[in-house]
């Protein structure tokens, strides 16, 4: 069996606002094999924002290892952490986070911009174009985000998380600003993203957007409560991508 | 070598893309550069211009020139001529005869009036001087000849032309030999002078005519003494000399005892270009220290700007992070802009400033000298600027924390 592609060991967090001690995570394990379909969910204030961003590398845990893709990834610099995250790690945002007055096709090749990959122009259009296609929006390129509806708008921004062909795909409230139909659609995306073997972490607090990843972990008062496979996972029998 | 090239070239694209979504701040952030680098080249160009045309006109006047005036006037020697001037003729003959650092001499003085030719006239300035003037002005006829010492003597009614005046009375250049009317007394054209061009402020030397001093002061001005006598030194060496000699003849002469107060002044070529050259110096000094402040309060423009610019985008800095974005590229991306507007703003001034230069030019005449080093300058002062002013919000935006700037809104 391949390795897990996230190992985490006894991660610990702790924020000081003033006098006051906060451990929002407290010793947590967790490992996500490669292509699995993960779900993290838990209230707010659970800790679940905490893991999401050392899982992403945008922060750093006070204590305990977290191995990512076969590398230690749990103290390094700013910098390091920044090579990281372009290379191994694929956002897809709650609020997409595009950048405005700016063409699909420039959003997408944002992260190639600051890749090690010495990629020329072509080579870089031909990347995000493809990207593009793979989440159903060819003949979108030109587009400027306030032109695409909010469905786009996340397709979008899963190309761009896509197009450096990272290790995880780290999805937080993907469907949080999104009606329920567009929502089943972004899931049927992220579905079939893992179909094609992609290993997409989730980050919710609807259950039944949950329903749609092979695994569930919930999180609460900084620690791992409950960790369940899904059997039956909800199938989105219309799948957009190769449909279109 | 190669990738770390191409990606300073996508970082450069970053920076360049986001002035281009924002043409509209970009151009009012510049303006403050854009101004400033203006105000330089139109002033250093009116600055140079001014200061040429001194040297220029302080040449023409011939080498190794000496100007004696009347003492009263010290302030301005225009006025001197009329009335009350204490030179004669007879110190400018004790001069000629006594001085012997002195090459030539020639008493001057000025009047104006109307000139008709046939069918034309034409208003302009009649000198009257003596047979010295070509060699003290370096001034020499190009068509006929000069008025000789018996026309002096005579007070003959004869007289040489400026250039402007020949081309303006006699389009077929057909002038000498011909009768003018000046005044309306005859006079004979015996020759017309070289052009000799514009001077400062862009009045016209060629715009003259010379006759006879003795001429001058019976027929024209019904006056015996005489505004001003010019000399020149027999070399450059011999012009302090020639001073001390004239100084100490005329205070003979006007029964001055020494270190009492002259009834008359002297200023030699020399004198008057050093003081011209002070005059530009303290402008140049005046041009600078404003162009120093535009630049800075420019620079403080920019870096306003690209601080409310850090700010605003503070979320886009978090999702450029978010994906891969490491502080250096901020960094730069922010520098690259700070000094891609300041260059902007530096290419617009340079061009607005040569442009207004050319306005001066054109209608207000003033003599203008575009100085490629200032354009040069300005321009690397303006990137400069860009840089200095850019790089503390630059940094401030490489060291936001990625989580907090994509939570900011």
């Amino acid at each position: 069996m391949a390795p897990p592609v996230i190992e985490i060991h006894q991660l610990t967090k702790v924020y000081h606002l003033g006098e006051v001690e906060v451990r929002a995570l407290d010793g947590v394990d967790l490992r996500v094999e490669t292509g699995d379909f993960v779900a993290i969910m838990g209230p707010s204030g659970s800790g679940k924002s905490t893991l999401m961003n050392i899982i992403g590398c945008l922060d750093r845990p006070t204590a305990g290892t977290y191995v990512l893709d076969g590398a230690d990834v749990s103290q390094l610099s700013r910098d390091q952490r920044a090579i990281i995250r372009n290379a191994k790690i694929g956002f897809v945002f709650q609020s997409f986070n595009l950048l405005p007055r700016t063409s699909s096709m420039e959003n997408v090749e944002l992260p190639l911009l600051y890749g090690d990959l010495a990629l020329s122009k072509r080579q870089r259009h031909e990347k995000a174009k493809t990207a593009l296609h793979h989440v159903g929006l060819a003949g979108r390129e030109g587009n400027y985000p306030s032109q695409l509806s909010g469905g786009q708008q996340q397709r979008v921004a899963i190309a761009r998380a896509l197009v450096t062909d990272p290790a995880i795909l780290l999805a937080d409230e993907p469907t949080g600003n999104l009606d329920s139909r567009t929502s089943t659609e972004i899931m049927g995306i992220f579905q079939e993203l893992n179909d094609e073997g992609k290993t997409v972490v989730l980050i919710t607090h609807e259950s039944d957007i949950a329903q749609h990843a092979k695994r569930v972990v919930h999180v609460k008062d900084g620690r791992i409560q409950q960790d369940e496979r899904i059997t039956q996972e909800r199938v989105v029998r219309e799948r957009v991508g190769s449909s279109q | 070598m190669r990738t770390a090239f191409i990606r300073m070239g996508n970082i450069t694209v970053v920076g360049l893309k986001s002035i281009a979504r924002n043409k509209m701040r970009s151009l009012l952030t510049a303006l403050g550069v854009v101004i400033g680098v203006a105000c330089v080249i139109v002033s250093v160009a009116i600055g140079a211009g001014v200061a040429s045309s001194v040297s220029e006109m302080i040449n023409s006047l011939g080498s190794n020139f000496i100007m004696i005036m009347p003492g009263a006037s010290t302030q301005s020697g225009a006025r001197m001529f009329t009335g009350s001037s204490t030179l004669t003729e007879e110190d400018a003959e004790a001069i000629k005869r006594e001085a012997t650092a002195v090459a030539y001499v020639s008493p001057q003085l000025r009047t104006t009036g109307q000139i008709v030719a046939g069918e034309l006239n034409w208003s302009t300035q009649i000198q009257g001087v003596g047979i010295d003037w070509p060699n003290i002005r370096a001034w020499n006829v190009k068509d006929g000849a000069f008025f000789s010492e018996g026309d002096i003597r005579a007070g003959a009614k004869v007289a040489v032309l400026g250039a402007t005046v020949a081309d303006s009375l006699f389009p077929n250049g057909d002038s000498v030999g011909s009768i003018i009317r000046v005044k309306n007394v005859p006079f004979k054209v015996l020759g017309v002078l070289e052009k000799k061009g514009g001077s400062m402020m862009g009045s016209d030397q060629d715009d003259m005519i010379v006759a006879p001093y003795t001429t001058v002061q019976k027929r024209l001005m019904g006056q015996q003494r005489f505004g001003m006598i010019i000399a020149s030194a027999a070399s450059a060496e011999q012009v302090q000399e020639a001073q001390d000699q004239i100084d100490a003849l005329l205070r003979q002469r006007h029964r001055i005892p020494p270190g009492g107060d002259a009834d008359f002044m002297m200023r030699s070529q020399e004198e008057m270009a050093q003081a011209s050259a002070q005059q530009a110096e303290l402008m140049g000094n005046l041009l600078l220290g404003i162009a120093i402040v535009s630049l800075f309060v420019g620079g403080i423009g920019i870096m306003n700007i690209m601080l409310v610019s850090v700010t605003e985008r503070t979320r886009e800095i978090g999702i450029r992070m978010a994906i891969g974005a490491r502080g250096k590229h901020v960094l730069l991306q922010f520098l690259f802009e700070a000094v891609t507007l300041s260059v902007l703003g530096g290419l617009i001034g340079v061009l607005l400033g040569i442009g207004v230069a050319r306005a001066f030019a054109r209608f207000m005449k003033w003599p203008i000298v575009i100085s490629p080093t200032a354009i040069v300058v300005a321009f690397v002062v303006a990137a400069s600027v860009g840089i200095f002013f850019g790089f503390y919000p630059a940094r401030k935006a490489s060291r936001l924390d990625p989580i907090d700037a994509l939570r900011y809104e």
